[in-house]
């Protein structure tokens, strides 16, 4: 049988064990409970497994064989060769989390490096080397504040995608965390601060601003709202598009005590939305509060530089029901890609990677609102994503896309009721001008229909 | 002897090289927004990249390198067919929001794995949304409380269980807002009944439990311990991370438990990537399907789809639908083992397992406390060796990296003094478990001095890992 080589040779085995057969090793399951075999298709070869496979991604169509539009927090990206070379080494990718420091000083430096990076472009002091994703990251950080001020009421912008909503909901049952929400101005799509300070009081453990939010736009009076926050006593939690702090400032330097975001876009594929990357970084006097996995450096024995698994006494493998939160399994794959991502781009090349981001984004916005019937929702300063409203109904515009094999954006209105014929578009650096040009020539069409 | 690459590797900060590269700062940026600090990203040429984490991979040590027996984290072969087929761009290069039309092979696969794990699990529903074990664990206890308060339930607050769970067990029982009840266990090593009937009342919510346990044992108890619960009110939740060692043996969603999660990273073989990306999928019985997270992938006469509409559902607990790659090689894998693959897959991880415990167990270097009889993993002490020679486990642990072995998980479960958790899994042959043996024994033989002062031959000498926590430096600058 497949990888399982003492297969030829079980019964040589059992009689070195003095058993007879197999069935000794499971004679204290209860006759009752036992079963015989499992209800599913025979084995495959690996030749009749490729090709199912094969057949089963001929289903499929990738960003490769269609223009992709969509926004909602994730867009296809280049990804340099050296990255996936790396992640391929099996001595990175077959390794267990690394207990064992001796025989795991290449990841720990890896993760540590990957640390050190992301509190350099998030401006703060310290980093963990992953959460799942940047959904549960803010839950995460949430349930921080709340450890480290012991207050229970939390302030989220309802400019946040529904997902993170639902997830945080799920996350604040059980140390019973209230959140309540603040309004976005309907004409900037921006956080309303008169609704913040009216919302805002010294019970507050922490409030959530991100810049950009799920609108893509970028909250440009975040100073003020840092001041609201802070005269408050709460804490500053703000999610951050890791490709926008090229040319954007950082969570640090306008305040905040923690910072989350997504980094899949750092050198990891889409992967259908999974895996995914969870940045969290933090002020230093958090640190003891942070979650989740953290890398540090010390010495051997002999004095010599070496890394190792640091403040484990906050973990779920010590402190059992203790624990600062239950994650073991984190990201470390996707961590590693995106600190030899982030070695690839240098400071140079990430700084360029973000203005095209940013100035693609301008460019779409504008072409497409050169149309007929199509708006900006929000009159803001947007990123790479950004709302359109179409005087029309916009489920036609997407099929009508389709049909030309080019994926339109994110139908709002599914999830935001008030978003009536909203569509929330996204690009990045893989598109051009002549990408847009078969957009915006089939958008025209449309309307000439 | 083995001996490991070891390079004085600088750190990615210190090999980049200096520029004089200027920042082009965009010009339309409002300036409240616009970043005015040069950004510190060390930039080195591809060549130094490659060669730096080169040397470090040389410098880490994955199941591709050798044994890896860590207990409860079943650390099996990762086929590399698993790994092509995931890269497929066809694959990769898909985004959660395309049209439902353009993701038919996702969709497909996704519901083809669900059935595959109700049919291995004995559940009826699944959710492939937690990204590991422990996440699924907390989405476990959502589902959990959902349903005694959907029953207009509000008393039970209180998940028990036992002294050998998993530390996350705990951990996500806490989180999800729950009072914990620890019960030790009986001389057997196995669930203490009468311990359970006292800890259970009308305020038990979940009894939380991993079968075979964590000593590697199986609760034979099981259907009484699973009736104790239903009769008190409360649901009974499988830990999945020991599944590699019943499959085709015996199904919990049989025992009686009704939540169980998956890790996917153990027992179907998808690589543990240094610490993730993992999957912790949740199976439930019927009467909990209404809860499960949202989207579901559901399929009518034509496609399939993803169903958003579900009143009772807890909502999401992660972005997205799952981290998708890893299922893709956890299906893949399932493909091609197929139902006889998967149940030889157990007959012989619990036959390694067996055939290590009774070869060690011979020498009397080694205790087994407890029940003889183990599935596929088994607890020695070294307790004895501690009272002898002063060597502890964790100098074991760390002499066996000098041999080029990967030592067992060490001090768990807490109830073994000096505990080597041992988890050997079917992918290794008859001669990695011989020489891994007779190492474990050379060990216990060896000078206590040689052992006291391992490693020698890995990078860096026996680290100093309290160092790390007392005086944290955690980036470079903190340098």
């Amino acid at each position: 049988m497949k990888f399982i080589p003492n297969s030829p040779i079980k019964e040589m085995m059992l009689k070195e064990i003095d058993l007879k057969n197999i069935e000794d090793l499971f004679s204290d399951i209860p006759k009752k409970i036992k079963i015989n075999n499992l209800n599913l298709p025979n084995s495959l070869t690996q030749q009749e497994t490729f090709e199912k496979l094969k057949e089963l991604s001929s289903k499929n169509k990738s960003f490769n064989e269609m223009l992709i539009f969509l926004g909602g927090g994730i867009k296809p990206h280049f990804i340099p060769s050296v990255v996936k070379s790396i992640t391929s080494r099996s001595e990175f990718f077959t390794a267990y989390t690394p207990y064992q420091s001796e025989a795991s000083q290449g990841f720990l430096q890896a993760m540590f490096e990957y640390q050190s990076i992301i509190a350099e472009i998030t401006g703060l002091d310290v980093a963990n080397c992953s959460l799942y994703d940047g959904v549960t990251a803010l839950s995460e950080a949430f349930l921080m504040c709340s450890r480290i001020n012991k207050k229970k009421n939390f302030l989220i912008p309802n400019n946040i995608s529904w997902e993170k909503k639902s997830v945080l909901s799920n996350y604040a049952k059980g140390p019973d965390i209230k959140i309540n929400e603040i309004n976005y101005d309907a004409k900037t799509g921006k956080v309303d601060i008169e609704d913040l300070k009216e919302k805002i009081n010294k019970d507050i453990s922490g409030v959530y601003v991100e810049n950009p939010n799920f609108f893509g736009i970028f909250e440009d009076n975040i100073n003020e709202i840092n001041e609201i926050i802070k005269d408050s006593g709460a804490l500053f939690v703000v999610g951050i598009d890791p490709l926008s702090l090229g040319v954007i400032k950082s969570p640090g330097d306008y305040g905040a005590d923690i910072s989350i975001g997504e980094g899949r876009s750092l050198g990891n594929p889409l992967n259908f939305g999974g895996s995914s990357l969870g940045i969290f970084s933090c002020k230093k006097e958090f640190l003891r509060q942070m979650p989740g996995r953290i890398i540090g450096m010390t010495k051997d024995k002999e004095g010599k530089q070496a890394f190792s698994m640091a403040l484990q006494t906050r973990e779920q493998h010590i402190r059992r029901g203790k624990a600062t939160s239950n994650i073991c399994t984190n990201e470390g794959l996707c961590a590693l890609a995106a600190v030899t991502y982030l070695a690839w781009l240098g400071c140079k090349g990430f700084e360029d990677l973000s203005r095209i981001n940013l100035e693609n984004g301008q460019k779409l916005a504008k072409k497409i609102t050169s149309i007929n019937g199509f708006e900006k929702k929000f009159n803001s300063f947007h990123f790479n994503e950004f709302v359109i409203k179409y005087d029309g109904d916009i489920k036609t515009i997407n099929k009508y896309l389709l049909r030309r094999n080019i994926q339109g954006g994110f139908l709002l209105e599914e999830f935001y009721p008030q978003m009536k014929n909203c569509m929330l578009f996204g690009t990045s650096e893989l598109h051009n001008d002549i990408k847009f040009e078969k957009l915006i020539s089939v958008l025209k069409e449309i309307n000439n229909v | 002897m083995y001996k490991s690459a070891s390079y004085d590797e600088p750190l990615l900060n210190k090999l980049a090289q200096l520029s004089d590269d200027k920042c082009d700062f965009v010009n339309n940026i409002p300036q409240t927004l616009k970043r005015n600090k040069k950004i510190k990203i060390p930039h080195l040429d591809e060549t130094q990249i490659v060669r730096h984490f080169h040397r470090l991979s040389q410098m880490n040590y994955g199941i591709d390198s050798g044994m890896y027996p860590l207990g409860s984290c079943t650390m099996k072969y990762n086929p590399k067919i698993c790994e092509e087929i995931s890269s497929w761009s066809k694959f990769s290069g898909t985004h959660p929001f395309q049209d439902c039309s353009t993701i038919q092979g996702n969709l497909e696969i996704m519901f083809e794995l669900e059935r595959a794990l109700c049919e291995i699990t004995g559940m009826d529903f699944f959710s492939l949304q937690p990204a590991a074990g422990a996440h699924g664990e907390f989405l476990g206890m959502l589902i959990t409380r959902a349903y005694h308060e959907k029953r207009k339930d509000f008393e039970r607050n209180e998940v028990i269980l036992s002294d050998t769970s998993h530390g996350t067990n705990p951990a996500s029982v806490t989180m999800a807002g729950y009072k914990l009840i620890e019960i030790p266990s009986t001389d057997e090593g196995t669930v203490d009944l009468e311990m359970l009937k006292k800890a259970l009342s009308t305020k038990t919510a979940c009894f939380m439990h991993t079968n075979p346990n964590t000593l590697g044992i199986f609760e034979d108890e099981i259907l009484k311990i699973s009736d104790l619960v239903h009769k008190a009110g409360g649901l009974l939740y499988y830990d999945g991370a020991n599944m590699n060692a019943i499959m085709g043996k015996a199904r919990p969603g049989d025992m009686g438990f009704d939540i169980v999660h998956l890790n996917l990273h153990k027992t179907f073989s998808t690589p543990h990537g240094g610490g993730g990306p993992g999957s912790g999928p949740v199976g439930v019985k019927m009467k909990l399907e209404k809860f499960l997270p949202i989207p579901r992938i559901c399929k009518d006469e034509k496609r399939y789809y993803l169903d958003y509409n579900a009143k009772d559902s807890i909502g999401k607990i992660k972005g997205f639908y799952g981290n998708f790659s890893v299922l893709l090689k956890a299906y893949t894998y399932i493909t091609l083992m197929g139902k006889e693959g998967l149940k030889e897959t157990s007959e012989i991880a619990v036959l390694n397992s067996n055939y290590m415990k009774e070869k060690i167990l011979k020498s009397k270097l080694y205790e087994l406390p407890f029940k003889k009889l183990r599935k596929h993993e088994f607890v020695l002490s070294c307790e004895n060796l501690k009272q002898k020679k002063n060597i502890r486990a964790m100098d074991i642990a760390k002499r066996l990296m000098d041999y080029g072995l990967h030592p067992p998980t060490i001090y768990f479960p807490l109830i073994v003094k000096e505990a080597l958790m041992i988890e050997p899994t079917e992918s290794e042959s008859k001669k990695d478990l011989d020489n891994y043996v007779d190492t474990l024994i050379n060990i216990a033989k060896e000078d206590p001095e040689i052992i006291k002062n391992a490693p020698n031959n890995t990078p860096v000498k026996r680290v100093d890992d309290v160092g790390a926590t007392k005086n944290p430096i955690l980036t470079w600058d903190m340098i």
